[in-house]
C-alpha cells in the first residue's frame, strides 16, 4: 500500500470516527450540562465528578477501563454483541472513546452557556403565553447555541486527537481501527518513517485548522443572528 | 372585571399577607422597596406559587393552595411589564413584539398597528433591543404585553429604572392606554407616590408584608390615617378639577366643588378635567378668611377627621364641597386653634403647591 492511501485512509477513518462521536454526545452532553446548570437532585456532584474524571485520568486508564466493562468477556460486552454491537477492537469503540474523551469539554461549554442565559428572560416568554417546550426552542435554545456550536467543535477537535484511550480500548489495526494519531505514532516506530508521518502531520494541521475556521464562520453567523440584525 | 387576590408568603421570617380585589381601570400597588410589591404581583402572574391562599379571576381560580390548583403563568393570559423591560435580545423590536401572538386567543385585544400607533414603535421594529434606550425598551415591553392580548396587564415599577425625562417620555402611553378603547384592567406595582397619584384609579397601601389601606385613589390619598404609608412629605389628596380659562400671565383658572384655584402651568385645553395633587404639609389653615394675602388659592372646607401622628405632625381631613383634602399641621396648632372635626375653617393652597407632573388626563 503506498504511503499516501495509508495517510487518506487514517484520516478518512478518524473524519469518520469524530462525526459520529459529535452527533451522537451533542444531545447527551446538552441533557447533562442542563442538569447540572438548572436542576438540583440527589448525586449531582457525582455526576459532574463522572463526566469530569476523564479529564484528569490517564487517558490509558480511560481505555483499559473501557475494555474492562466493554470487552469481549465483560457481561456488557457480551450483551451489546448480541444485539449486534461490536465495540472492543471496532471503529464504533474509537466512537464511544472518543465520546467519553470529549464529554467534559462539551458539557462545561454548554453548561457555561445554559447558565449565562438569564431566566428573567424566560419567564419573561412564559407571560407571555408561551409553554415551557416552546420557551426553551425559542428563548433559550437560540441563546445557548454558540456554546452549543463551542462544545461541538471542541468534541470533534478531541475526537480527532483522541489517542491513548483509543489505541488501549480498539488497538491500531490499519483500516479497522488505526486513526490518523495511531497511524502517526505507528509510523514514527518505523526507522525511516518520518516521510510517511510528515503527510499525516500536514493533513492533521490541515483539518484542524478547517474546523477551526468553519467554527469561528458558524459562530459569527449566529452571533449575529442572536445580536438580531 | 375583578381580580380578587388573598394570600400568604413567607421567605424565611418574614411573612407577605396580602388581600385585596382589583377591579377595571388601574390598580396600583403602592409601598416602600421590601414591602412585598413584587411577591404579590408574580404570584398574580403565576411566577411564584404562594404558600396559602388563592388568586381569582371573576371567579376563576389561578391558584389556590388548599385544592392544589396552580395555572402556570402561560395558561393565564396576564401581560407583565418588568422594571427591567426582558426583551429578547436575539430577536428584533418586531419579533420580540409578536412573541406572544401565537399563543393570543383570537378574537379581542389589541391590533398590531393599533398597538404601534400607540406606543410610537414605528420606527423602531427593525432595531435589536441592545440598540435601544431604556424608555424605548419599556415601550416595546409594553407593546409586546399589549399584543399578547392580555386580560389583564401587570406592571412592576415600570419607570423605576428610567431617569425623570425618560418617565414623562413614557407616563403619557400610560395615560393614553387607561382611557383608551382597550379598557384593560392594570395592576401598577410602584414606590413613587406622584406616578400612582397620576395613574391610579384604585390605590392599595402595602406595608412589611401586609394591607394597610385600600380603595379609591381619591379617598386613600385624603384619607389622615395614610400619611405615615405614603410618607409626610408625599402624603396629600388628589383631586380632580376642570380647568376654566387660560389667563395671558400664565395662570390658569380651575374650576373645583368649593371654588377656583389659580394654577400656573396647567397644558390642558379649557374644558378638559385634570387631576391635581394637593401635598398635605403645603396646606395651610385659618379660623378666619384671610385677606390681603399673596395667595388667593384659599377653600372653605369642614374639618372631617383627625389622625394624630407619632411625632409633632397632626393629619386632618378637610372637606371642601364634594372634594376632600388633607393637611399636616403641628399638634399645638391643633390645640392653640381649638380644631376638631367639625370646625368650619378655610385652606390655603399655594399655586405652586401642586406639582405639575401630576396635572394629568
Amino acid at each position: 500500500m503506498s504511503v499516501d492511501a495509508a495517510a487518506w485512509e487514517a484520516l478518512s477513518l478518524s473524519l469518520w470516527v469524530a462525526c459520529w462521536a459529535t452527533a451522537l454526545a451533542v444531545p447527551l452532553a446538552l441533557l447533562v450540562a442542563w442538569l447540572l446548570a438548572r436542576r438540583t437532585f440527589w448525586g449531582k456532584s457525582a455526576l459532574n465528578a463522572l463526566v469530569h474524571l476523564p479529564l484528569v485520568l490517564p487517558p490509558v486508564v480511560t481505555g483499559y477501563l473501557l475494555l474492562i466493562a466493554f470487552g469481549r468477556s465483560a457481561p456488557l460486552g457480551r450483551a451489546l454483541e448480541n444485539i449486534g454491537l461490536t465495540l472492543a477492537f471496532h471503529w464504533s469503540g474509537a466512537v464511544l472513546a472518543a465520546i467519553i474523551m470529549g464529554f467534559p469539554l462539551m458539557v462545561r461549554a454548554m453548561r457555561l452557556a445554559i447558565e449565562a442565559v438569564d431566566p428573567k428572560l424566560e419567564a419573561a416568554a412564559a407571560t407571555l403565553g408561551a409553554p415551557r417546550r416552546a420557551v426553551f426552542m425559542r428563548v433559550t435554545l437560540p441563546l445557548i447555541a454558540p456554546g452549543i456550536l463551542a462544545g461541538a467543535v471542541m468534541g470533534f477537535a478531541k475526537a480527532m486527537g483522541e489517542f491513548g484511550a483509543t489505541i488501549t480500548f480498539v488497538a491500531n489495526i490499519p483500516g479497522q481501527t488505526q486513526t490518523l494519531p495511531s497511524a502517526i505514532w505507528t509510523a514514527l516506530q518505523i526507522p525511516g518513517g518520518e516521510g510517511q508521518a510528515v503527510t499525516m502531520v500536514v493533513l492533521a494541521c490541515v483539518v484542524a485548522l478547517g474546523a477551526v475556521v468553519l467554527s469561528e464562520m458558524l459562530a459569527k453567523r449566529v452571533a449575529r443572528r442572536i445580536a438580531g440584525t | 372585571m375583578s381580580l380578587e387576590v388573598d394570600i400568604t408568603h413567607h421567605f424565611g421570617h418574614f411573612a407577605i399577607k396580602a388581600a385585596f380585589t382589583a377591579g377595571s381601570g388601574i390598580t396600583a400597588l403602592f409601598g416602600r422597596s421590601g414591602a412585598g410589591k413584587t411577591t404579590v404581583i408574580n404570584a398574580v402572574a403565576g411566577l411564584l406559587q404562594p404558600d396559602a391562599g388563592h388568586i381569582r379571576l371573576d371567579g376563576e381560580v389561578l391558584s389556590d393552595a388548599k385544592t392544589g390548583v396552580f395555572q402556570p403563568p402561560h395558561a393565564r393570559q396576564f401581560g407583565y411589564v418588568f422594571q427591567d423591560a426582558r426583551l429578547f435580545p436575539h430577536l428584533s423590536v418586531r419579533d420580540n413584539l409578536t412573541f406572544g401572538a401565537r399563543y393570543a386567543k383570537q378574537g379581542h385585544g389589541a391590533r398590531f398597528d393599533d398597538v404601534i400607533a400607540l406606543l410610537g414603535l414605528e420606527s423602531l421594529l427593525t432595531r435589536a433591543p441592545n440598540s435601544l434606550s431604556g424608555g424605548e425598551k419599556q415601550r416595546v415591553a409594553l407593546g409586546r404585553a399589549l399584543l399578547s392580548h392580555p386580560r389583564m396587564l401587570l406592571m412592576d415599577e415600570p419607570l423605576a429604572s428610567l431617569d425623570g425625562p425618560r418617565k414623562q417620555e413614557i407616563l403619557p402611553y400610560l395615560e393614553r392606554l387607561r382611557d383608551g378603547p382597550l379598557n384593560l384592567p392594570i395592576l401598577y406595582v410602584s414606590h413613587a407616590v406622584d406616578e400612582v397619584a397620576r395613574l391610579a384609579d384604585t390605590l392599595v397601601l402595602l406595608q412589611d408584608g401586609g394591607v394597610r389601606a385600600q380603595g379609591p385613589l381619591f379617598d386613600v390619598m385624603s384619607d389622615p390615617a395614610a400619611v405615615p404609608l405614603l410618607g409626610v412629605r408625599e402624603a396629600g389628596a388628589v383631586i380632580e378639577a376642570e380647568v376654566a380659562a387660560h389667563a395671558g400671565d400664565g395662570l390658569s383658572t380651575l374650576t373645583l366643588s368649593a371654588g377656583t384655584l389659580e394654577l400656573p402651568g396647567v397644558q390642558a385645553p379649557v374644558g378638559a378635567r385634570v387631576r391635581l395633587r394637593v401635598l398635605a404639609q403645603d396646606v395651610i389653615l385659618s379660623l378666619n378668611r384671610p385677606d390681603r394675602l399673596s395667595s388667593v388659592n384659599i377653600l372653605p372646607v369642614r374639618i372631617c377627621d383627625i389622625h394624630q401622628g407619632d411625632g409633632p405632625g397632626t393629619a386632618l381631613a378637610l372637606e371642601a364641597g364634594n372634594d376632600r383634602l388633607l393637611a399636616r399641621v403641628t399638634a399645638r396648632a391643633v390645640r392653640d386653634m381649638r380644631l376638631s372635626i367639625g370646625t368650619h375653617c378655610y385652606a390655603i393652597l399655594k399655586a405652586t403647591t401642586v406639582a405639575p407632573g401630576s396635572i394629568g388626563r
